[in-house]
């Protein structure tokens, strides 16, 4: 029976045993002078189901993840047999071997009989692995829901029971977003801590220059690399100023006039618009950064007498401030238009005007919203990549003028990993470095917003 | 109660009866309840506000008809009927608050001091300082005491200086009784003040503007008592230096604050007079049932 198979006819049964748990307790609750049910039928009958399914999927998940390493060892014992004692290494190139044979896509020309034969081995004793596990789930199943069903009694607490499955289904489900960030941070350091082991720390955060290119070969002419992060910051900073200087303002203030003066036709078809906005891929913002926007900057810049460069931080930076603006206007307003209007009335029968109540009353309340909003923003900015890397260019220039060309964190990093890399030389480790800078900046940028808001917020209700 | 000594309670110009009637002769002479042209007298001798056959319609809803009544010098009007009568409705056209609702529309003419407050030379903004408003629920801005109080005296450039400012906001609060509760912490916000502190917050801030006329909608209505007992107290003072307009759904409330009281019924005025005679011998027929509790 196939996996497949098997795990349909789990689900198929756990539904059966729903419906005969719960029929059961209606008969136990029917009989005369039998006490009122503690929990409703539907409760037993999920609590029946629950001990159907729930063991026997857990022997069903645990021989998974488990079945390929027993039976490659099973199917390369005989191997061992007919070769005698094999290094690591031989006996992994054979593993791999074998797991293309047995998954049809082995080209090799020959093909090594006992190789053959340790497949052979490997499928049959998986079809008989399959079955028995097929037997071992489904008698769980049964087993388990017979008991679950003889055990059903007016006293029976299946509510609770059902609850805390259900409760415990919920924190697990919670749990992942902190467990995968875990693993990410904890990815990071690994590789930060061998990059570390040949670059200085000091030399990566304060050097000035950032130059990655290592020699392959002893014997290469070449540099030996230099890998000062603070150009290539500079250049992120320096790109996120200009976007968010182009994304503040005009997303709060569209925010501003759509929430509080744009009539609500207006509204209806403007609001989705600049949510349209927000869903282009990036990659055809980096198209128009890098065909439209910077040659007509350069050719305004040529026009003025400027030098600019074909690809500026001020091309990248202000498509990125396009980009960006529905983030910040769609959130701000949507924070504004939850200010409660006995605010704006308070004000307004006070004699203020529109725009004064505006601006003392209705943005000082809805301020940590738009900071969030607005730091949301900053994150979006620092961690774009596909804009930067079509627009920005890659010489990694320490400079603050936008006409340059400057390079951001995450273009260098996906320089260092695209093709074929090897994974023990600094110049790839740099970008798990680069990575882990990126990510305790952005960690700063919440903690530090976290605590201005929490100092300036304004609490309405 | 089977008599009546209404001669002591008969406003002066109405004839008053010679001898003591009975109750069922006084009741049959109540006005029918289809009439709904105004009784009792709408009009003062010295008004402050005259309004003028003031419609309200909110969208295709005729929220008020035809409603004419005078606001008089340093008196308290109260203003009581059933939930949705328009009464609210009404009081915001006296600052033009219903500006602020969508597909609300008003016709009539409301005067201040002999000026067209609908005028279209009129100016919103300078109108809604002359004439102050208190809402329903407490509203202080998310601000410190201080900055609630002193938000408009700073809109309206009404103080020169910081020390004149705190001045200003020093004897608002003195007004509105908050003083002696708050001076040690005027720098705290004012959303975290009691209910009753809050209300009386927001009395603070209207009067720190120095307006001319107070609209309150309901004030007290997420009150306790104590605090209710506060701001009546608080609003009889007042009226020395303000005419006063409250809307209540506290039939005692009324009767305490108020020297006249108009009641509405869906939209009509059906009824005005001296707040004595409205409680004790209505002339219509709605207006002793909403007042003996036979509906509303």
């Amino acid at each position: 029976m196939s996996p497949t198979l098997l795990l349909a006819v789990l689900l198929a049964l756990s539904s059966l045993t729903y419906r005969l748990g719960s029929k059961r307790a209606f008969h136990v609750a029917k009989k005369p002078d039998s006490p009122v049910l503690h929990s409703r039928p539907g409760y037993h009958g999920m609590l029946v189901a629950l001990w159907c399914l729930l063991p026997a999927l857990a022997i069903f998940v645990i021989w998974h993840i488990f079945s390929d390493d027993l039976l490659s060892a099973y199917a390369v014992q005989s191997f061992s047999a007919a070769h005698g004692e094999l290094s690591q290494a031989r006996m992994e190139l054979l593993l791999n071997d074998l797991r293309n044979l047995i998954h049809g896509s082995y080209f090799s020309r020959e093909i090594d009989p006992a190789l053959q034969e340790a497949a052979d081995r490997y499928l049959a004793m998986r079809q008989t692995a399959n079955t028995a596990l097929a037997v071992v789930v489904l008698t769980t199943a049964t087993l388990a829901a017979a008991w679950a069903s003889w055990r059903i009694s007016p006293a029976l607490r299946a509510r609770n029971q059902v609850e805390r499955v259900v409760k415990i289904c919920l924190t697990l489900c919670s749990t992942i977003a902190v467990f995968t960030t875990l693993g990410i941070v904890l990815s990071i350091i690994f590789e930060s801590i061998r990059f570390f082991q040949q670059v200085s720390f000091f030399d990566f955060l304060f050097g000035l220059k950032w130059s990655p290119q290592m020699a392959i070969r002893a014997d290469q002419a070449g540099s030996s690399g230099s890998f000062g992060a603070v150009p290539v910051l500079a250049g992120t900073f320096l790109i996120s100023a200009i976007a968010m200087a182009i994304a503040v303002p005009f997303g709060l203030f569209s925010a501003i006039y759509l929430s509080e003066y744009a009539g609500p036709v207006f509204r209806k078809i403007v609001k989705p618009m600049l949510e349209i906005l927000a869903g282009v891929p990036t990659v055809v913002y980096g198209f128009f950064a890098a065909l439209v926007i910077a040659p007509s900057i350069r050719n305004l810049g040529m026009g003025l007498g400027l030098p600019v460069a074909s690809e500026s931080a001020l091309a990248a930076g202000l498509v990125m401030g396009v980009m960006i603006i529905p983030f910040v206007s769609s959130l701000s307003d949507d924070i504004i238009n939850a200010v409660p209007q006995s605010l704006r009335d308070g004000s307004l029968a006070l004699g203020a005007t529109r725009s004064e109540t505006i601006k003392n009353v209705v943005i000082p309340a809805a301020l940590p919203g738009i900071v969030g909003s607005i730091l949301l923003a900053v994150s979006r900015a620092i961690g774009e990549t596909m804009i930067v890397v079509m627009a920005a260019g890659l010489a990694a220039n320490l400079t603050l003028n936008p006409l340059q060309a400057v390079t951001t964190v995450t273009v260098q990093i996906v320089t260092l990993l695209v093709g074929d890399q090897e994974f023990d030389s600094p110049k790839t480790l740099a970008a798990f470095a680069l990575g882990m800078l990126l990510f305790v900046v952005t960690l700063a940028l919440n903690v530090i917003a976290l605590y201005v808001v929490r100092k300036y917020r304004e609490e309405y209700e | 109660m089977n008599t009546l000594d209404t001669a002591a309670i008969v406003p002066k110009g109405f004839a008053a009866p010679i001898t003591p009637v009975t109750w069922e002769a006084a009741k049959s002479r109540k006005v029918d309840r289809d009439n709904r042209e105004t009784v009792g007298r709408p009009f003062v001798d010295d008004p402050r506000m005259t309004c003028r056959q003031i419609n309200v319609f909110y969208g295709e809803k005729h929220a008020i008809k035809n409603v004419s009544i005078d606001i008089g010098k340093n008196e308290v009007l109260a203003m009581i009927g059933p939930s949705g009568c328009g009464k609210s409705t009404f009081l915001r056209c006296l600052n033009r608050m219903n500006d602020t609702i969508a597909g609300c529309r008003v016709s009539g003419e409301i005067r201040l001091d002999e000026q067209d407050i609908y005028d279209r030379a009129i100016d919103v903004v300078p109108l809604r300082a002359q004439v102050g408003m208190v809402f329903q629920k407490p509203n202080p801005f998310p601000k410190s005491i201080f900055d609630n109080v002193a938000y408009g005296p700073k809109i309206h450039g009404l103080a020169d200086s910081r020390s004149e400012l705190a001045d200003i906001v020093e004897d608002s609060l003195k007004r509105a009784g908050l003083w002696n509760e708050v001076n040690d912490r005027l720098d705290k916000p004012g959303t975290g003040l009691s209910g009753g502190q809050q209300q009386r917050l927001c009395i603070a801030r209207a009067i720190a503007v120095r307006p001319e006329i107070i609209l309150m909608d309901e004030p007290c209505s997420a009150l306790d008592p104590i605090a209710t007992a506060t701001v009546e107290e608080l609003i009889s003072e007042l009226k020395a230096q303000y005419s006063i307009v409250i809307v209540t759904h506290n039939m005692q409330q009324a009767a305490r604050v108020s020297e006249r009281t108009a009641y509405f019924h869906l939209g009509d005025l059906v009824e005005v007079g001296k707040t004595g005679r409205i409680f004790t011998n209505p002339s219509h027929q709605l207006t002793e049932d909403y007042i003996t509790g036979r509906f509303g």
